[in-house]
């Protein structure tokens, strides 16, 4: 389906500069599935956009676009890397739960303030969620760049300190405890979705929020939740980035993760089950990006252009159920792509 | 001589899973009304759809002065003359009224629009037709009445030979309705022809010069007002015997359930939508709210309801103060609502009927607990409504969206229902439903009557409001003009009160 | 507009001038730049809100313009260096924004796919393929636009520089607004696309064809994006870079909202987001106050999001009734 379409027309691209697409796929599974090493990668890669991923598909639960993943990652990281460095002494048990709480809480303050505005005033999550996103660009890059930089030796580069050992994520043979907790949320995020009545509420805005209105559903606060809810997964997934495999925060790392989740949340249909899959798959090819260039000189670009073209197939076939499923009233406001005013 | 100025030769369209029309043949003669008659469903909208060019039929032909043609579009319909009047405007209400009217045939000079052409042609042809509209007038900013004439000009300015009209006096008071009819009776004099959907047998009666009356897409009789009468063209349109008056036993008011003093309330728009309105309905009665749509009601209702706070007044409920509580605890209250607008309000079509008959429960016990929703208790909860209320279902997972109008509504007022109620609400309950789910609603409402709920009855069917209020209080403007025992109430009575007429 | 407002423009517009002079007396090269850099910056921003205008008031929402400045960039950039001609630059970069245009058109339009997620394909597409292809060592080879100077009058203090000594792509916007408001606002075919973004269906039923008038004015209103993108490459920075739409597509929308959907209220608004921007590039040249630059790069970001809670308070700036939906007849 969509994926194949992707890959063969990802192949057409090889050619097109000269190269050989066998070669070129062979090296990027081999990449991200060849050795445990690989594997490990393929995972640590998998982990930050299976957060990333349920953070959109949750927004667009409750029929909202949350595209400020990548401003709320970054907070979550950012502040999660402060707890962790700028604390020391404290037992392991205490130390990384707190720093990813920290992370967490971060994140959902982030969408909570657009959520909460969208609620009140009726501006629309798009454009407050990019306009956040450079602007924690810029506040986590301040933070990075001054007060919280390791000066230590000759670094210059606008990053903080190493977290403590206390505050880092271990690796349990290949697979990194960090995958292991976005499999948890994951699930978690299904079972309060389908099992609880605040899922209930949420889905019932998302559908049709009119209704949801009429049978009492306090709906402002649902809006404002979901998106709190939603940046606080991306944030936990900056936070388990700063913790786990990169072991601090710095400037420019981690760009496009946010976005990132949106693919996988479209792949996934916006299912939490389905994201991880989506994940593991984007995971391995970014894995394995690097030993394709290596070993057939293709630029690591490609796995953008692949995605962008996946979520192009994606985003066509299935218009009629994305619709059904998603906006399927017509009433000015309820809808995803409805205007930027007051609802 | 035209013999055949619009009609339908063996027409037939099907939908996925439902056969609108099949074998349908009619004809309109010029300078005659024909009345197209029948009840929700029976395919009359669809025919007209086809007349006017926004449908092709699968088989057989729409007729145009003697001619089969095959339409296209509606442009070519209207080219051809036929001009429709929808019976949901098709007007652009931040555009003006000169704006709307030339829509789609603008005059131009040198590549631009008109306007003051086409202000001078519109004022022209409102002047020949008697129907008098301000051009520069924002439509938004109208009365339905005038954004109804803005319709039917749209129509004359394109030199319609038939005017088709979709359910026209749904939105009119009794005395314009009446107005319409008589300059439809003009306009038929200078050789248009007419086609008059309807489902209120009296208009029929009163306008028609011939009646077609539709059935499960099927025409199942032709006659002249002269032929018939009420009884008999209700039992063509529903196919048995069918009770014009639902049977009522005398009331016996108890204390008022609800009372409401001095309530001011105001619009999206913050104009103010009811002025100082007072009234109380008892237990053991209905009051109907009679009035023409757009007078405060949907105002009325948010407010009773916990949607929308009054700004000004109180609202009382058993003696309690309820004053701009939310809906949750006004519902605590055991306050039951029949939403006007029943897809927008009150289902989520997506949802199966057993979601549907938790959305407003789902956080009490014994359906959720601590949070956790409890899906077997659900089920079954929505089973025993199903099959209470008669709503025909497969089952009880399918999506709302699968059921007919008629029983989404009787699920709604399943759900609503299903405690013990001490108000409720009813707003255009039987609104765009078949008549035998009409029938048992009403019973139903009756029957919470009779066992010592106060009900609220909002409707713009003065019909309903007559058969089934023990008393009637007409909302005009905000206001209420007068509180009438029914009894003594009448057609032309509370017609006038509806026009904010009072003597 | 309705008097009041139009005493409170005039107002607003008489302060502005006056704190202009004040500042110009003051400190003329720094006014001056700061002024010259607005007018700069607001150009890419206004070319970005008529895209976007044109396709809301017909009632679908683009939110593809940052990937459409992007591709468009790209192409110009390509082009102009391939070809050694900043005119073949311009036109393909007209070019991609059409192309873009009616691929949004196909996806929202034809296909039904819902429009957000039309837009966020068309902008992840381009960051990748914009990356996938960038060459680094190319370069534009012929310099970009230069400033024409409009006669004498560029020679007057201040607007004379500002206004009158501009490249020949801030010329042709300028222009571009009043042929976007006339067309808009009088021809028959602004009519009917006010008509079908408020009521298609009253469109639909005097035999308007909504969805082809849908597809035309989406894919032409990319070109106007592709010829934003022409002007960011080719006139504004001279070069290309990776992302180098930099979040203006995103503030084209606010620009929009910001100026109810005109081109000349979308002007005033991209002035003044276009002020912030020279703003901070002002101090961060010279260091004038001590605020961290990263604070200074919030800046217009921030403020967007004010007026966006803002303009949503005072509803008195309403969406066209059907933005969003899509069209099915009958």
């Amino acid at each position: 389906m969509a994926v194949v379409f992707g890959v063969l027309i990802g192949a057409l691209l090889i050619v097109s500069q000269g190269g050989s697409p066998a070669e070129a796929y062979k090296a990027l599974l081999v990449g991200g599935l060849g050795d445990s090493d690989a594997v490990l990668r393929t995972l640590q890669k998998a982990t930050p956009l299976i957060f990333g991923g349920l953070a959109v598909a949750f927004a667009f639960k409750a029929g909202m676009f949350n595209i400020g993943g990548q401003g709320q990652l970054l907070v979550g990281a950012v502040f999660a890397a402060g707890v962790g460095f700028g604390i020391d002494g404290l037992p392991v048990v205490i130390h990384l739960p707190a720093a990813l709480i920290v992370g967490a809480v971060a994140g959902a303050l982030w969408g909570g303030i657009a959520g909460t505005l969208k609620a009140t005033t009726g501006a629309h999550e798009v454009i407050v969620t990019i306009m956040l996103n450079f602007v924690a660009g810029n506040l986590t890059d301040w933070l990075a760049a001054n007060p919280w930089k390791d000066n230590s030796g000759s670094n210059i580069v606008a990053r903080t300190p190493l977290v403590e050992n206390s505050a880092t994520i271990p690796t349990i043979g290949a697979v990194p405890v960090g995958f292991l907790l976005a499999v948890a949320v994951s699930i978690a995020c299904w079972l309060v979705l389908e099992r609880t009545s605040y899922g209930f509420e949420v889905r019932s805005v998302g559908h049709n929020r009119h209704a949801a209105q009429y049978s009492g559903m306090k709906v402002g606060w649902i809006m404002s939740s979901t998106m709190a809810v939603s940046g606080m997964l991306a944030g936990l997934g900056g936070a388990v980035e700063s913790l786990g495999v990169d072991g601090r925060f710095e400037a420019g790392v981690n760009v496009g993760l946010g976005f990132e989740g949106i693919t996988i949340a479209l792949l996934a249909r916006a299912n939490p089950l389905g994201v991880i899959p989506a994940a593991l798959l984007v995971g391995l090819m970014e894995a394995g990006a690097a030993r394709m260039q290596y070993k057939s000189d293709v630029a690591p670009e490609l796995i953008d252009v692949i995605q962008a073209l996946i979520l192009f197939f994606v985003a066509a076939p299935i218009i009629i159920r994305w619709l059904l499923r998603m906006r399927h009233d017509n009433s000015e406001q309820l809808q995803l792509g409805a205007g930027w005013g007051k609802s | 001589m035209t013999e055949t100025l619009l009609g339908a030769r063996k027409v037939r369209k099907e939908f996925p899973g439902v056969l609108a029309n099949d074998d349908i043949s009619i004809s309109l003669q010029p300078g005659r009304i024909l009345a197209l008659l029948g009840e929700n469903g029976a395919g009359k909208s669809t025919l007209v759809n086809i007349l006017f060019g926004m449908y092709r039929p699968d088989e057989g032909h729409v007729i145009i002065k003697d001619e089969i043609v095959d339409l296209r579009g509606p442009d070519e319909a209207i080219s051809r003359g036929i001009g429709m009047v929808h019976q949901h405007f098709q007007l652009v209400p931040p555009m003006r009224v000169v704006e709307n009217i030339v829509l789609g045939a603008e005059p131009t000079r040198r590549g631009l629009v008109d306007l003051d052409e086409a202000r001078s042609r519109v004022i022209a042809l409102s002047e020949r037709y008697g129907l008098e509209v301000d051009p520069d007038a924002l439509v938004e900013d109208l009365p339905v009445g005038m954004q109804q004439r803005v319709e039917i000009l749209k129509a004359l300015y394109r030199d319609a030979d038939v005017l088709i009209l979709d359910e026209p006096t749904g939105v009119l008071t009794p005395q314009e309705a009446d107005h319409l009819l008589g300059v439809l009776r003009e306009l038929t004099e200078t050789g248009l022809g007419i086609v008059f959907i309807t489902h209120k047998l009296r208009e029929v009666l009163a306008i028609a010069d011939d009646i077609v009356v539709l059935r499960n897409g099927q025409v199942v009789g032709e006659t002249r007002p002269s032929d018939t009468d009420e009884s008999d063209l209700a039992e063509m349109m529903v196919g048995r015997n069918v009770m014009l008056q639902v049977e009522k036993s005398v009331s016996r008011p108890g204390d008022p359930v609800l009372e409401i003093k001095e309530l001011e309330v105001k619009d999206d728009r913050g104009q103010i939508a009811l002025d100082s309105l007072s009234f109380e309905v008892r237990a053991g009665e209905i009051l109907g709210v009679a009035g023409v749509e757009g007078n405060g009601q949907r105002e009325l209702v948010e407010a009773i309801t916990g949607l929308r706070a009054p700004s000004v007044g109180v609202m009382k409920i058993e003696g309690e103060e309820l004053t701009g509580e939310s809906p949750r605890q006004i519902t605590k209250k055991g306050v039951a609502h029949i939403p006007e607008d029943r897809e927008k309000h009150g289902v989520v079509a997506i949802y199966s009927l057993a979601e549907n008959t938790i959305l407003n429960r789902y956080h009490r016990r014994p359906f959720s607990i601590r949070g956790i929703l409890r899906r077997d208790v659900i089920r079954s909860h929505a089973q025993d409504v199903v099959d209470e209320f008669d709503v025909r279902t497969p089952s009880i997972s399918v999506p709302a969206s699968s059921l007919s109008g008629g029983n989404k509504q009787k699920l709604i007022v399943g759900r609503e229902f299903s405690d013990d109620i001490k108000l409720l609400i009813a707003a255009q309950p039987t609104r765009g439903i078949d008549i035998g789910a009409i029938e048992f609603i009403h019973r139903r409402i009756l029957e919470q009557r009779d066992k010592g709920a106060a009900v609220l009855l909002v409707s713009a069917e003065l019909d309903e409001i007559l058969g089934l209020s023990d008393r009637i209080a007409v909302l005009y403007d905000g206001k209420i003009m007068d509180v009438v025992d029914a009894q003594e109430a009448n057609r032309e009575k509370i017609g006038l009160l509806m026009a904010g007429i009072t003597d | 507009m309705r008097p009041r407002q139009k005493q409170l423009l005039y107002a607003g517009l008489t302060a502005i001038l006056i704190l202009i002079w004040i500042f110009y007396s003051a400190d003329d090269l720094q006014t001056t730049a700061v002024l010259a850099g607005t007018v700069r910056a607001a150009t890419l921003l206004a070319l970005g809100a008529m895209c976007g205008m044109i396709g809301e008031r017909s009632g679908v929402v683009n939110i593809g313009i940052e990937g459409q400045f992007l591709m468009s960039a790209f192409a110009a950039f390509t082009i102009a260096s391939m070809t050694g001609s900043l005119f073949m630059g311009t036109l393909a970069g007209v070019g991609m924004g059409l192309i873009m245009g009616w691929l949004l058109a196909a996806m929202a339009v034809g296909l039904k796919v819902d429009q957000i997620i039309a837009g966020t394909v068309l902008n992840i597409s381009a960051l990748g393929l914009t990356s996938f292809f960038y060459d680094r060592s190319r370069s534009l080879g012929i310099g970009k636009y230069t400033n024409i100077d409009l006669g004498p009058l560029a020679d007057l203090p201040l607007v004379g520089t500002v206004l009158f000594s501009r490249p020949p792509l801030t010329y042709l916007t300028m222009v571009l607004l009043v042929v976007v408001h006339i067309a808009l606002f009088r021809s028959v075919w602004g009519m009917r696309t006010r008509a079908i973004g408020e009521h298609p269906g009253a469109a639909d039923t005097v035999g308007i064809d909504v969805l082809k008038l849908r597809y035309f004015n989406v894919t032409i209103a990319g070109g106007l994006a592709g010829f934003g993108g022409s002007y960011l490459a080719l006139e504004a920075v001279g070069t290309f870079s990776r992302a180098m739409s930099g979040g203006r597509g995103f503030l084209a929308l606010a620009v929009m909202i910001f100026g109810r959907r005109t081109p000349f209220g979308a002007y005033a608004a991209a002035l003044f987001f276009g002020f912030t921007t020279a703003l901070q590039n002002q101090f961060q040249l010279n260091n004038t106050f001590d605020i961290p630059p990263q604070f200074v790069g919030m800046l217009p970001f921030v403020v967007t999001i004010v007026v966006v809670a803002l303009s949503g308070l005072f509803g008195s700036m309403r969406d066209p009734a059907a933005l969003g939906q899509s069209y099915e007849k009958g």
